[in-house]
């Protein structure tokens, strides 16, 4: 079966058709990870209970019942959501060890449908960063660094094998899982989105990147960073899978009390021809500062599409966009001090060797177990949140925030349907420039383009659109209304449709499987 | 000397009466072993969110009508941050900005003086009701340079109650705290037993001059008991009256009660202000309740909470219950007190009255007298009084009926203590109590007596 195959239309009918078994995906992946290992997607690989699960879906298919559409599915889950027996670190020294006693929602749904959990992926430590470059277990590189497309327009390097050589980075922080989907080493992963962790590592590693609606999927079991704007990210490698998982994650979970009651009905793409009755909103203050020209002029080319499609696209304006920035600054940060209060060695986790006091052993462990990213939230936080201050700073960010959703509320009711951005300001930058600025300067800029969304509880998602001068991907970001995922993707698909990005070839992928190579179209968008 | 006016204000801590804790749901059980009653949230294991309790909310709602609070339709949860043992996420889940009660009033009653002969009702206010996280408990083994936490009481649901600094002594906040603790009891929000920790009362206390300014106000901790209460808040105003008087100045700080020696020490480790950070509690939305009026038509009623509801099933409050007896019965209102003071009396008072002839106004002199004195002297409590209901009411009919006197009643009633289970009736034949109503009888013992005792009669005869 084709490893880049649509889950509901290709894969699942081959598992049920007997084409391939369940434990053949496993090994297949578990394979390509392995060959893999030089990009640092995974924190941990759990073979053996992959490979137990497999062995049970492939007896639920002899039997003629299998789960669902997921069953023997190999996914990859960031390494930020609890899972019952397998570490689960956040990328810190604090978590470094830890066990935890029970899944996470989302993950239970998965392990209930019989989806295979092949392992944890990386990202910045504690979902704080846009590159997955800043946990402790090393950056993860971006699958595109190695693939024939980048090689080709990148100056020839005196070892072409050498995987040493200028890489680029995958944005993030849910890299590890954007890298995991992009070089076929499973067939979905779950990331977390906060101001863009699942939509930025998508756009740079070509991928399909879901942020659903605040209070559709479930928190409960996801470490949190900021939880009034956390949310399970879905990345998978078309549209169509990522509504397959969103299917089997939404709904409303008792254990997590910002989930909406409401009922969630699962729903099949249809696939869309006429997008005449479509009205597409281009945010004018989305022509941020920094944006490369070739992302503008993409920006420019998918909405001529739509116009010469027969859709309705209009200018429209998000005029506090600009704020954004600080005013997540100020609510993330004061969050982070919050919810890193409860790691003090005590518990579990890291605990400090430091024993004169408690205070002076709670301080030791906190300084051993975060890096520098966290600390240096934490101590923002705090002074935000300090009682002379409340008033100036979080109370204002409160408010600004509700100044940003409402524009948004303001746009879609004037009769826009759907909003096009770009996802990020440019292609992935190499590894060795990522690092000159820190994080908070790269966070604050890489941002930009998808915070708002998560301020707003607002549905987007990154299409991969088009590679660009560099060979590398690059994408572009739907945004939707509330709770209307089912138009957001059915719109994400006919773009896709229209655009053919190409498939990554990676020379890892090729030895596993040729039949990726079999459906590539030679159009693309580019 | 100028005089000096004591103003007195309390910050009640009640545990909520029910089965499983504030925000999660694992069991709420006084002396289990440590550790045992601990969910994920509790242990605060990352990625774990907290889920309101119903039957907490219901015990806050119930506790501020019966408090004459204002219940707000909407109240929120904040953090409230600082870092200690027994606090495992950092930070307590609160209810600061909009708590669930606000404005209501307490009335109690006490003895204008010592001789009890006479009550007077006073009242105070209460600012709020809030819910909140109790904490758990961290023993310090000082010997070992450790620190022991259990956490089984980590998250268990507590009414803070605030009570203005109405009061102005030890015996007014003790009557208060009495009289809310009954309200609990009757309730059942609360059980309210402060000897295991379910009711916890700070008392802030000030003194002043007339005319001035309130004084600044300490923070008086670690009170175990209704009488270690009033003792404590008598203790701080003189110490503070004393030390003004002597040009000192009084301090804003948290005082701990030493029971031992019967004063306020400062406490060590509350040194300087914290800043406690307050935040929104981002995983809690807004606390919605509805009344009869506001409720919305297809709303399913096990999701909301109907005040009117909750409401309309209050049962009689301790207030309401002593008005009855007195009216029913006609005893006097400092009778409905000792009444109901004591857990168990007012049924068994009701029901030697339903069993005996005898006006309740006479019994009640039996109850409070006989039967309570016994009781406390052999630290009984009602449920274990040797003598039931039943028997004293036969006793007193026994009484009623003129076969024993009063003076035989009570020796009757020493025997029935003894609980050998004979009834009122053998106990005054073996004894030979009764009242002899044959006068034909009595002339003959009469005669006898004067015909045995000669020489003492003819001496009475001659003056």
């Amino acid at each position: 079966a084709a490893l880049n195959g649509g889950l509901r239309s290709q894969v699942s009918a081959a598992l049920k058709e007997g084409r391939v078994a369940p434990t053949e995906l496993c090994q297949r992946c578990l394979a390509l990870i392995r060959s893999t290992k030089f990009l640092n997607a995974y924190i941990t690989v759990a073979e053996e209970t992959a490979l137990k699960q497999a062995e049970e879906s492939e007896e639920r298919y002899k039997r003629g019942q299998p789960l669902g559409i997921l069953d023997g599915i190999p996914i990859a889950v960031k390494d930020n959501f609890n899972t019952a027996g397998i570490e689960t670190t956040c990328a810190s020294n604090m978590l470094k060890g830890y066990i935890s006693p029970y899944n996470a929602t989302v993950v239970q749904k998965l392990l209930d449908q019989g989806a295979v959990l092949l392992g944890k992926t990386n990202l910045d430590e504690f979902a704080m960063g846009s590159g997955s470059t800043d946990g402790v277990f090393g950056p993860v590189r971006n699958p595109w660094s190695y693939s024939k497309q980048y090689k080709e327009k990148s100056v020839p390097k005196s070892h072409p094998e050498d995987k040493e050589s200028n890489w680029v980075i995958t944005g993030g922080s849910s890299g590890g899982s954007a890298a995991a989907v992009s070089s076929f080493t499973c067939f979905a992963a779950l990331g977390s989105d906060t101001g863009g962790s699942t939509r930025n590592p998508a756009a740079h590693c070509g991928v399909v990147g879901l942020k659903p609606t605040y209070g559709l999927i479930s928190r409960h079991g996801l470490i949190p960073l900021v939880n009034s704007m956390d949310v399970p990210g879905i990345l998978t490698r078309c549209v169509d899978d990522a509504a397959v998982l969103l299917g089997s994650l939404a709904g409303h979970d008792p254990k997590d009390s910002t989930t909406i009651q409401d009922d969630f009905k699962p729903f099949e793409l249809p696939n869309l021809t006429d997008v005449s009755k479509l009205s597409v909103g281009i945010p004018k203050e989305y022509h941020a500062p920094g944006l490369s020209s070739e992302i503008l002029a993409l920006w420019s080319k998918a909405a001529d599409l739509f116009k010469n499609a027969g859709a309705k696209v209009v200018e429209v304006s998000l005029p506090h966009t600009p704020y954004s920035i600080v005013c997540y600054h100020v609510l993330c940060t004061a969050e982070v001090a919050s919810n890193m209060a409860r790691f003090d060695g005590l518990e579990y986790g890291h605990r400090s060797d430091m024993k004169d006091s408690t205070e002076s052993m709670y301080a030791a462990t906190r300084r051993e177990g975060f890096n520098d990213v966290v600390r240096g939230r934490i101590l923002s936080g705090n002074y935000f949140l300090l009682k002379q201050n409340y008033e100036k700073y979080f109370v204002k960010a409160q408010k600004v925030r509700r100044l940003i959703a409402n524009d948004f509320v303001k746009v879609f009711r004037s009769g826009v349907d759907i909003l096009l951005t770009p996802t990020t300001l440019s292609d992935a930058a190499p590894y060795t420039e990522f690092i000159q600025e820190d994080n908070r300067t790269r966070s604050a800029q890489d941002d930009i383009l998808t915070q708002a969304a998560n301020m707003a509880g607002l549905p987007a998602i990154n299409v991969p659109t088009a590679l660009s001068e560099r060979g590398l991907p690059v994408g572009l970001q739907f945004i939707g209304r509330s709770f209307q995922e089912k138009q957001l993707l059915t719109v994400a698909k006919w773009f896709e449709k229209q655009v053919q990005f190409p498939v990554i070839q990676l020379e890892e992928v090729k030895r596993h499987d040729s039949d990726v190579f079999q459906h590539q179209k030679s159009a693309s968008f580019s | 000397l100028a005089p000096w006016v004591p103003v007195v204000g309390l910050e009640i801590h009640a545990q909520i009466s029910s089965n499983s804790k504030l925000f999660s749901g694992s069991q709420v059980q006084f002396a289990a072993p440590p550790n045992s009653l601990v969910s994920f949230f509790d242990a605060s294991l990352p990625g774990t969110l907290p889920v309101l309790n119903r039957r907490c909310v219901e015990a806050a709602v119930m506790t501020g009508l019966a408090l004459n609070c204002s219940i707000n339709k909407k109240s929120l949860f904040d953090r409230k941050h600082y870092f200690y043992a027994d606090l495992p996420a950092g930070y307590q889940i609160t209810q600061q900005r909009v708590p669930i009660a606000v404005n209501g009033s307490l009335s109690y009653s006490l003895y204008i003086d010592n001789k009890m002969s006479q009550m007077v009702t006073k009242t105070v206010r209460i600012k709020q009701i809030q819910l909140e996280q109790d904490s758990g408990k961290s023993l310090h083994d000082d010997t070992r340079s450790q620190t022991l936490v259990d956490l089984n009481r980590a998250g268990v649901g507590l009414m803070e109650v605030v009570m203005e600094p109405d009061m102005c002594c030890g015996e007014e906040a003790a009557a208060a705290v009495r009289e809310l603790q009954l309200i609990l009891q009757t309730l059942g929000s609360s059980q309210a037993v402060m000897a295991e920790g379910q009711l916890r009362v700070d008392a802030n206390v000030s003194v002043h001059h007339p005319g001035e300014p309130y004084g600044v106000r300490t923070e008086v901790k670690n009170i175990n008991s209704i009488r270690f209460l009033a003792k404590a808040i008598d203790y701080e105003i003189q110490r503070q009256i004393e030390e003004l008087e002597n040009g000192g100045t009084i301090l804003n700080e948290t005082r701990a009660f030493d029971s031992k020696l019967g004063c306020t020490v400062p406490m060590r480790d509350k040194e300087g202000k914290q800043d406690y950070r307050f935040m929104p509690e981002p995983n809690l939305p807004p606390l919605i309740l509805y009344d009869a009026k506001s409720l919305p038509a297809n709303m399913n009623h096990q999701q909301v909470i109907n005040i009117d509801w909750i409401h309309e099933r209050l049962p009689d409050l301790p207030s309401v219950k002593r008005k009855k007896l007195v009216e029913q019965y006609g005893i006097l209102p400092e009778h409905s007190f000792t009444l109901l003071n004591e857990d168990g009396l007012a049924e068994f008072f009701e029901s030697v009255v339903k069993q005996t002839q005898m006006k309740p106004k006479k019994v009640i002199g039996w109850i409070l007298k006989d039967l309570l004195s016994y009781l406390k002297q052999h630290s009984l409590t009602v449920k274990e009084s040797p003598v039931s209901s039943f028997l004293l009411a036969d006793l007193l009919n026994l009484l009623e009926k003129k076969e024993i006197s009063s003076t035989a009643a009570k020796q009757v009633l020493a025997e029935l203590w003894k609980g050998e289970g004979k009834t009122p009736l053998e106990i005054v034949k073996e004894q030979k109590l009764e009242l002899l109503q044959d006068q034909k009888e009595l002339e003959q013992i009469c005669e006898a007596v004067i015909d045995g005792h000669e020489n003492e009669v003819i001496l009475m005869v001659l003056g």
